[in-house]
């Protein structure tokens, strides 16, 4: 399998890159975190109208670019590099996803195009306040009535829970198990019977939300009681788009780490010279290395639809995340006590790292699905 | 001759005798003072009872269990007094160790400056003897406690044309005076427990130089060494139990205004302490994984603490400090962060979370964000290889680049 970039991609990249240096420099990261929404709604727009960014992997029929996970791959490297605060994780990776697996054509292309242009804000709740990310963990529940389906019990760690307009549920048929009796459904996000709260989360850049369901109207996407598959392949491609993301976070850290040691002078000489300081930074670009290679891999994988991808996600996943907690530990290591403070710049990616651990499941989980899925 | 038994009997007795939970604190402190059992491993001149550190133990083990207020400890009030009993003079001991123990005095170590951190021999701060009076002049950062403190431990240059070692002096600085500015830092946890300190014309009357103009290096030795041994990362928890009475109340106004920096340490050094609970209330126990990575960190932390112990009893039976100290900061380390790998794994989606939404009201998440700070703070877990290398292994010393006179040893341009 190729997996090196074109000459096309890269250009793209450094598009991405550009614009992504201009409107989300960390002062205007640090803004935006500390407000409820968490984004800016000029700069998405900016996203949208410049770069096309929300439409990126959703097919022209629906209103996309019509690329593929690959591309997706390269914006949010960008995105991870940048920390760029955006509701784009939730609206374009998993609402858009979950929409193209799990939906109808007409609910297609009643839905994709607003999403595509950055409109309509869209998130996916799957995860429960149980925090698992296996089905098993799925207790909502969709009881019929009337014509439609009423939603009951709690979404918890929803990314963009609060501000987004639509909601992607993940809800069981009552006393249904397992991979059974899933399906997902939408819901405006202010309907009757949803109450959302806003959760802190250790990293502040990723706004987190708590919703709850009682008895509230919501449609089915696709077919009732058979929303397994779109569910698995919903979140194998948030997580390959979450390792991307990941390398490009530790790419920052790296290379935050290693212009710090070429400046720093300590004992009449750059710090950088230590080989204590020398070699942290070599194993560093190793991991970051290594975690690329991964997550470019699986992105291919998934562009040509490989049978692999699920075990290729985890590997990806598991390899990012250790090498940016890693990378984010050692680089605050090498700032030394600047490293430690709240207007050092490390901290943002570190907390990112830390949540981006166990955001779609830890390592260990991961790990351990890689063994599965490779058949062992 | 004291032993174990005798000594643990007369703390009983003492304290039977004594304590009094409505007592004020500033007066049981005073009579810990007096008497010599709140600090029994100093001098019996200086408010102790000249015992050993493993007999202090036991008392300290007896004032638990009778659940009675110590002499205040928390901070650089216990490493200022262990550099004054060491080097200072009795002017010195007279007017400040009373005060460190009744929690009157609160102290901070202005060492670090924003040119010399891991370098601290690099200060460039600079102490002019100006009509019998030393004037300073510079700045320090990453101060802990400045913001409280009436009385700060200072580094500074007085030679410029010495090399860097031998060029500096140490002075205890009165923090409350015109020419010294306390700026507070955020850290990345949130709290603001250090600071940046200013020095224009700050004043020092000549009786404050502690040991010899020249001699801040050695000086210094000794604070640093106190503050490696201190951190040897078993400490944890605070006390709990039903404590009510007045001197219960009057201890908690004081954790909670001049002991406030420090609220976040049992954090940062990981709470081993928490471990295997949270693990049971979580069910996370029962995973054979997290077992395994519970199980590590516990042999960690356990070998962590005889060793500790182990360097206690050597320095109890008369053999000389060494720098094995050292050990048990690297080894704080290792455990902090192996804390942090285990509350996660115990901890699982949770762990993105902070404040009242997390886990415990946000402990959980304040180990995941101060954890880096235990590899630091006191000298980098670099450095103290450096030392384990050189002063233990016997290694030979990197090749230097900062000998001869110090204005001539390049550094950092700091703006
Ligand atoms: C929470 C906290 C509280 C603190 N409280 C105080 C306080 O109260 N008073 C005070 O004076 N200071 C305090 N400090 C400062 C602390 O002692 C310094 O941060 C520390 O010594 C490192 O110095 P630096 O920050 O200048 O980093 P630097 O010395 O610039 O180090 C940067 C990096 O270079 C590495 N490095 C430097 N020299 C070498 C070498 N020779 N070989 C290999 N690697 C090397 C370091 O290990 C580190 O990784 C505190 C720090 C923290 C985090």
């Amino acid at each position: 399998m190729n997996f090196s970039f074109t000459d096309e991609q890269e250009l793209f990249r450094s598009g991405v890159q550009r614009f992504l240096k201009d409107k989300s420099p960390t002062t205007e990261v640090r803004r935006l975190m500390a407000t409820d929404t968490g984004y800016d709604p000029e700069v998405w727009r900016q996203l949208s109208d410049d770069l096309g960014l929300q439409a990126i992997q959703i097919p022209e029929l629906y209103g996309g670019a019509g690329f593929g996970p690959v591309e997706l791959g390269i914006v949010m490297e960008e995105l991870g590099r940048s920390l760029l605060c955006a509701p784009y994780f939730s609206s374009t990776v998993l609402a858009a996803n979950a929409i193209l697996n799990a939906g109808n054509e007409s609910q297609k292309l009643e839905l994709l195009p607003d999403i595509a242009s950055g409109q309509q804000l869209a998130t996916v709740a799957v995860t429960e306040p149980n925090g698992r990310w296996d089905v098993d963990g799925i207790q909502c529940t969709a009881s019929p009535a009337g014509g439609g389906f009423r939603l009951n019990g709690t979404k918890s760690f929803v990314l963009d829970g609060c501000v987004a307009i639509l909601l992607v549920v993940v809800a069981r048929k009552p006393d249904s198990t397992g991979e059974d009796g899933l399906t997902f459904f939408t819901l405006a996000g202010d309907a009757e019977g949803v109450t959302r709260r806003a959760l802190q989360g250790m990293d502040p850049t990723r706004k987190l939300a708590r919703i709850e369901f009682h008895n509230a109207e919501a449609l089915p996407l696709g077919d009732v009681g058979n929303g397994y598959p779109a569910l698995a392949k919903t979140l194998d491609q948030a997580v390959v788009a979450l390792a991307n993301e990941m390398v490009g976070g530790t790419q920052a850290l790296l290379d935050s780490a290693v212009a710090y040691a070429k400046m720093r002078v300590q004992f009449g000489r750059a710090i950088g010279s230590f080989q204590a300081i020398k070699h942290k930074c070599a194993d560093m670009l190793i991991d970051v290395e290594l975690a690329k290679s991964a997550a470019y891999y699986a992105a291919q994988a998934a562009q040509e639809d490989d049978p692999e991808v699920p075990a290729l996600a985890s590997l990806a996943k598991v390899s990012a995340s250790e090498a940016y907690m890693r990378t984010a530990a050692n680089c605050i290591q090498i700032h030394g006590g600047i490293g430690f403070t709240w207007d050092n710049d490390t901290h943002l990616w570190y907390k990112r790292a830390k949540s981006s651990e166990a955001l779609l499941g830890l390592p260990s989980y991961h790990r351990e699905l890689l063994m599965q899925r490779w058949g062992y | 001759m004291a032993n174990e038994e005798s000594v643990r009997q007369a703390a009983r007795e003492w304290l039977q005798a004594n304590w009094d939970p409505e007592a004020g604190l500033l007066d049981w402190r005073n009579k810990l003072a007096d008497s010599g059992w709140g600090v029994p491993h100093w001098p019996v001149e200086w408010y102790g009872k000249g015992l050993s550190a493993a007999l202090s133990a036991v008392i300290e083990e007896e004032f638990v269990s009778a659940n009675a207020v110590g002499v205040a400890k928390t901070g650089i009030r216990m490493l200022a007094a262990a550099t004054l009993l060491e080097h200072g003079s009795d002017v010195h001991k007279d007017q400040f160790l009373r005060r460190i123990l009744t929690g009157e005095d609160t102290w901070c170590q202005l060492f670090s400056e924003p040119g010399s951190g891991s370098d601290l021999a690099g200060a460039t701060t600079r102490a002019d003897l100006i009509e019998g009076r030393w004037v300073i002049n510079g700045q320090k950062v990453w101060t802990t406690s400045a913001h409280h403190a009436q009385y700060g431990l200072l580094l500074a240059r007085t030679n410029w044309d010495e090399p860097k070692h031998q060029g500096l002096s140490y002075f205890v600085l009165p923090m409350d005076q015109a020419g010294v500015e306390v700026q507070p830092l955020k850290q990345m946890n949130g709290h603001a427990s250090f600071n940046q300190v200013f020095f224009t014309d700050a004043v020092i009357p000549p009786e404050y130089l502690v040991s010899t103009e020249g001699n801040g290096w050695q000086v210094a030795m000794t604070t640093l060494a106190h503050e490696r041994r201190g951190a040897d990362g078993v400490r944890g928890a605070s006390k709990a139990g039903p404590r009510r009475g007045r001197i219960y109340d009057e201890e908690r106004a004081e954790t909670e205004t001049v002991m406030e920096p420090y609220k976040w340490y049992p954090q940062r050094a990981g709470r081993v302490d928490l471990v295997a609970k949270r693990a049971e209330a979580t069910g996370t126990i029962a995973d054979p994984y997290v077992r395994q990575e519970i199980a590590k960190l516990l042999i960690l932390a356990k070998s962590a603490e005889w060793t500790a112990h182990r360097a206690r009893v050597a320095q109890q039976e008369g053999r000389p400090q060494g720098p094995e100290g050292s050990l048990g900061k690297l080894a704080a380390s290792n455990i902090a962060r192996a804390c942090a790998h285990v509350h996660t794994l115990i901890t699982g989606t949770d762990a993105m979370l902070t404040g009242e939404d997390s886990p415990m009201e946000g402990t959980i998440a304040e180990i995941l964000v101060s954890v880096p700070a235990t590899s630091i703070a006191g000298g980098t877990d670099e450095i103290q290889r450096n030392i384990i290398a050189e002063r233990v292994l016997g290694m030979p010393k990197e090749p230097r680049f900062d000998t001869g006179p110090f204005r001539d040893v390049p550094r950092n341009i700091v703006t």
